[in-house]
């Protein structure tokens, strides 16, 4: 079954223009001008059961917006949504119970009682028994050590304390489809890494589906095998976060130091044949780009053989390096054959 | 399901508690006000058996059983919402299996409990004590008062609410709250009893919500409405609260659609 499934979805705000001068302020007394912005661009995926999917772009890319249309906090302009087999925001009080949400930039813990009164609270409003309530919260409090914060007030707690207070108050009701908008912002790497590893535990044993949306990337590269890329509204990449690195990936970069000065035309001249580029810093020193598909081997062999080397690396594009790249021309498909140059 | 509710009440009555000594300031200025009607008051009648209706004993009482009904019924969920759905948290209240608008009641009638014993109760024994209050004698009065005193509550809370929902729609609701405000005080007749105003604006304000706020309490605390006649103002304001779910029903659907969340 289909945890998520999204058809055709759109979101359009109405946004106010204002007119400039005296004039233009006295018209939008009387007659306001609105533009209609499309912030979820009739976008289609679906996401089975059990799988982590990261959801990516930059900001106002949409990604909060598709959570919460998801999440039935937002009705859609147009296209069709089931969650869990729900309508999100036709049927949201049946709906809610069944998925757990995380947002990294508001608490839904409350800010003036303590901890566990706050989970308390919230077992109620879920309606979760006691018995089920207590094991599953000395679970979760052992696995995220809060024994100590337990009785704390909300306000007294950092925001890296918080942030798992927070994952324990989206699960307490065993959702299972869980959100996650932003959950790592603003936290040190310690706790990042802590909760990837619970996210991942979580998805492991229970089999918690996972929608995370979020601007670090180490956090797509250590949970998700499938990454949903968002510009302007619209699904530029859907796939394999393999994939994406494959097809984008710009191939290998070999750093040669050389013993003596070498030339430009020399260096094109020993990789004749070979889809090579070279770029060169100065004479002793000079980067091959090579493809995915050319062999590394290939490369070094010419080379190895023709000048005298002192040192090589070999680096792989990042996947920072990757996303980047695809923000700043906005579309995942690859430019043109051959191998892009970039330093 | 309601023991989550009944949650509601207890932890904002907890946490208001946590805040009470603000409250003390504020029974010195409800006791000041109540002076400060008194005596003008007393000028206005100057020796004068009986005007609008209300004898000056009864004008006392009125004064200060209507100031302290306000300390009770009195609440800024208007505030609370309009700054929830301005900051973008009202996001949370979407995600949770309630009634977002009960939980704003129960959230108000929690800190009404606060006010009702913290601040309503000492407030009018130092009033009786400073002023001469009149108490009702016979019990049907005071358990006529008391009922229509939580009826009062509930419509100024609706009122609240609705305001406050108005966030949704327009980008800054302050001015209207500030509004909302100085009508309820005047229209509510807590400043000026309605029978004082015009007689055109008495028909107005009958057919409006207000004074089922403070002057239909007041009048079946100073005796000037009794017996059955009790029952008939009870029933106007059964008849308000009846009346205004509506439009708070039409204004949350309504806004529901035109959800925007503010900060992404």
């Amino acid at each position: 079954m289909q945890a998520i499934e999204v058809h055709q979805l759109r979101k359009n705000f109405r946004i106010q223009q204002s007119r400039g001068g005296l004039k233009g302020a006295l018209q939008d007394l009387f007659a306001r001008e609105y533009r209609e912005v499309a912030a979820v661009n009739d976008i289609s995926f679906t996401i089975p059961q059990g799988e982590i999917c990261g959801y990516i772009g930059e900001n106002g890319a949409g990604k909060s917006t598709t959570i919460k249309m998801l999440t039935g906090i937002l009705v859609p302009t147009s296209g069709d949504i089931r969650v869990n087999g729900y309508v999100p925001y036709l049927e949201r009080e049946k709906f809610v119970n069944g998925i757990g949400v995380v947002f990294g930039q508001r608490s839904q813990l409350w800010w003036d009682i303590g901890v566990i009164e706050s989970f308390q609270l919230l077992r109620k409003v879920y309606g979760v028994s006691e018995s089920d309530f207590r094991k599953r919260l000395d679970e979760l409090v052992e696995r995220l050590e809060l024994q100590e914060l337990l009785s704390r007030p909300v306000r007294k707690l950092s925001l890296g304390q918080r942030m798992r207070c927070e994952l324990v108050a989206a699960l307490l009701h065993n959702p299972s489809i869980v959100f996650l908008d932003e959950p790592t912002i603003g936290l040190d790497i310690v706790v990042k890494s802590e909760i990837r590893e619970f996210l991942k535990e979580l998805n492991r044993t229970q089999g918690t589906t996972i929608l995370l949306t979020t601007h670090d990337l180490q956090d797509i590269e250590a949970l998700c095998s499938r990454v949903i890329m968002l510009d302007a509204g619209s699904i530029i990449y859907d796939g394999g976060l393999d994939e994406l690195k494959s097809r984008w990936g710009s191939g290998r970069a070999v750093r040669f130091q050389f013993g003596k000065a070498v030339t430009a035309a020399e260096l094109t001249a020993w990789t004749g044949g070979l889809p090579v580029t070279w770029t060169q810093e100065s004479e002793l020193v000079a980067t091959a780009l090579i493809p995915v598909d050319t062999a590394v081997s290939d490369l070094f062999s010419r080379v190895l053989g023709a000048a005298e080397v002192t040192d090589v690396q070999i680096s792989e594009t990042s996947t920072d390096e990757i996303v980047r790249q695809i923000y700043s021309s906005g579309s995942a498909e690859k430019p043109g054959a051959g191998g892009i140059l970039h330093v | 399901m309601s023991s989550l509710y009944l949650d509601f009440i207890r932890i904002r009555f907890l946490t208001m508690l946590a805040y009470r000594v603000n409250y003390y300031s504020g029974i010195l200025v409800y006791t000041l006000n109540i002076g400060v009607y008194y005596f003008t008051w007393q000028a206005i009648y100057g020796g004068k058996e009986q005007l609008a209706g209300f004898t000056a004993a009864q004008m006392t009482t009125y004064v200060a059983v209507s100031w302290m009904a306000r300390a009770f019924y009195f609440n800024n969920l208007d505030r609370e919402i309009a700054t929830e759905i301005r900051d973008g948290t009202i996001a949370i209240q979407f995600i949770r299996p309630y009634n977002y608008l009960l939980v704003k009641m129960m959230q108000g009638f929690g800190e009404g409990l606060f006010r009702f014993t913290m601040f309503m109760i000492p407030g009018m024994i130092i009033a009786i004590i400073l002023f001469p209050v009149q108490l009702p004698t016979s019990p049907v009065s005071w358990i006529g008062f008391l009922v229509m005193l939580f009826f009062s509550f509930l419509i100024n809370t609706q009122l609240n609410i609705l305001v406050g929902l108005m966030a949704f729609f327009i980008e800054n609701n302050d001015g209207l709250m500030r509004m909302k405000r100085v009508v309820v005080d005047l229209f509510s007749g807590l400043l000026i009893p309605i029978s004082f105003f015009p007689g055109w604006l008495v028909s107005i304000m009958n057919f409006l919500p207000f004074q089922a706020i403070t002057y239909l309490p007041g009048s079946v605390f100073t005796g000037r409405v009794q017996g059955t006649g009790i029952l008939e103002v009870l029933g106007i304001q059964v008849l308000w609260f009846v009346i205004l779910l509506v439009p708070m029903i039409i204004v949350w659907r309504a806004a529901r659609v035109r959800l925007f969340v503010q900060g992404g």
